[in-house]
């Protein structure tokens, strides 16, 4: 697999065995953001759970929603705590805030220099990055700065 | 105060601990290392390891009471409880726990212990080797975010931009753990002192917020300690000390998946800080010396702020060395060396050093030392605090 931000071998997700977040990650294959929204009360709700914790309705339902956020919080990993890891240098990782759902928040990887500045508010947006090749294939959801 | 309360009632009466090593260093497999630790906390105690007849561990310890309890030879084993959760939130919460068996008459005298030999199992602070992941793990890993200065960085950051604090914060957090560590010949970084300059010079292992010098060790060693009813520590060895207070738990869903916990920059204190003085009836104020588990530095300033030591706008002044060290700071902060510089004994060897202070039995000594406060696995959840006392404080 080539163009992903992260070496290859690193851990692949698979959805939970017990299918609770199957639409998260089959939305990622249609590069579609799919969140929880409660059927009951309407509000939106990260990450995947069977119950919504507002009105403990069972009834959460998917949405797509824009991938538009504002970084929460970030770090820098240096220390490579896996072997696919070892010949890269430090990466960044951001956790992202969506406004127009709640403020739930996702982590992905911040695209562009790995020594890029990182400012707490900026504006991101969400870029689907394909595994095909992986044995079973999946997508992975990474933010760059909005207008990048 | 509460009335129904746990205050008073029970007394830590042995302690005792392995030798403690760098990971892969023990010469002693992990469960001879448990039972080390029990003899010898038995030993400090004065009572036949035989009478032990209760166990209390935290983090999925491999060392199974009914083992341990075979090898010994305990003829009525009588309490075996282990507390949920993963990381060291649980160490005053088993201590807590251990302490509830005793007062209520389940068991007569409970060891607290955990056994942990990183060198013959997985280190913590490697990534988990499965080809796949899922659940809050498919949400991270691919990421790189897997080693827990990974997992918690991110609330480290957000609260040091909030707060606007310094890493000289962090940096003074682990030169006095150090500093102590030099009067410890348990310790592990005993005669390796830590300046300045090479705190400032250490590699990033997660920037901003955790340098080298910010983590924990990966040690194997173990520690245990034993808990009779008050009326029975009086007729032991060792001067006894009593537990005032316990509380565990954590505030709002602090263990929402995706780093979606609502008060996310914290130590997951916000509700048990608060509980845990309302049932020991005393403030801040009254501590005399403080261990605060060190996973990293910045969940020790993050826990030391919610127990109402200082308020987060004044960690710059707050945490300094000459503020932290023992024996005159103006709180001495964990005087064995903790996590960092002692031994990573998952923070049971810092409950082991708060008995230490009460008894006058320390390396680094805070004169007169009356109440102690443990505070336990700072960023987790469940996390756990307590205090214990002399007998001056019960009156």
């Amino acid at each position: 697999m080539s163009g992903s931000y992260l070496p290859a071998g690193m851990p692949a997700p698979v959805p939970s065995p017990d299918g609770l977040d199957v639409p998260y990650w089959e939305g990622t294959r249609r590069n579609e953001l799919m969140v929880q929204k409660c059927g009951g009360c309407g509000g939106w709700q990260w990450g995947p759970e069977w119950m919504c914790h507002r009105c403990n309705s069972f009834d959460m339902q998917w949405q797509k929603v824009e991938g538009k956020g504002l970084i929460y919080s970030w770090e820098r990993p240096w220390h490579p705590v896996h072997p696919a890891l070892k010949p890269m240098g430090p990466y960044t990782v951001v956790l992202v805030e969506l406004p127009s759902c709640d403020n739930i928040r996702m982590i992905g990887n911040l695209l562009g220099a790995a020594d890029q500045e990182v400012i707490i508010g900026a504006a991101v947006e969400a870029v689907f990055e394909p595994h095909d090749d992986a044995d079973t294939p999946f997508t992975l959801v990474q933010w760059q700065l909005a207008g990048a | 105060m509460s009335a129904r309360s746990i205050r008073g009632k029970v007394a830590i009466a042995g302690v005792g601990e392995s030798t403690y090593y760098k990971h892969g260093q023990s010469p002693d497999a992990e469960f001879v290392l448990a039972l080390q630790a029990i003899v010898r906390a038995a030993e400090d105690a004065g009572i036949n390891p035989q009478d032990i007849d209760g166990f209390a561990s935290y983090s999925n310890d491999r060392s199974d009471p009914s083992r341990i309890g075979a090898a010994l030879g305990i003829p009525d084993l009588r309490f075996s409880n282990m507390q949920f959760g993963g990381g060291g939130g649980g160490v005053a919460a088993a201590v807590a726990n251990g302490a509830a068996a005793v007062a209520n008459g389940y068991a007569d005298c409970v060891v607290v212990f955990r056994a942990l030999a990183q060198g013959q199992f997985r280190r913590f602070g490697q990534g988990a080797p499965d080809p796949t992941v899922s659940g809050d793990a498919a949400y991270m890993a691919p990421y790189g975010v897997m080693s827990p200065a990974q997992k918690y960085g991110m609330r480290a950051t957000r609260f040091m931009h909030d707060y606007g604090v310094s890493n000289d914060v962090l940096g003074a957090i682990a030169m006095t753990s150090y500093k102590h560590a030099q009067n410890n010949p348990r310790a592990v970084m005993y005669g390796r002192p830590l300046d300045k300059e090479s705190y400032d010079n250490s590699r990033w292992i997660v920037e901003p917020v955790n340098r080298l010098f910010d983590c924990c060790q990966e040690n194997d060693g173990a520690a245990a300690l034993i808990l009779v009813s008050a009326e029975r520590a009086k007729d032991l060895k060792q001067k006894p000390v009593y537990l005032l207070a316990a509380a565990q738990g954590s505030d709002h869903r602090c263990g929402a998946p995706v780093m979606n916990a609502t008060n996310f920059p914290s130590s997951s204190f916000a509700t048990v800080a608060p509980r845990l003085y309302e049932t020991a009836g005393v403030t801040a104020d009254d501590i005399d010396v403080l261990q605060s588990y060190e996973n990293f530095t910045t969940g020790v300033m993050m826990a030391i702020v919610e127990h109402g030591f200082c308020a987060p706008e004044e960690c710059n002044e707050f945490f300094t060395v000459e503020n932290l060290a023992a024996p005159n700071g103006r709180m001495p902060l964990n005087t064995s060396g903790g996590n960092l510089a002692e031994c990573y004994m998952h923070g049971l060897g810092l409950q082991l050093e708060a008995v230490r202070q009460l008894r006058g039995q320390s390396c680094n000594q805070v004169e007169g030392a009356k109440l102690a406060m443990n505070i336990a696995g700072p960023m987790v959840t469940p996390v756990s605090s307590l205090i214990m006392g002399t007998e001056e404080t019960l009156q």
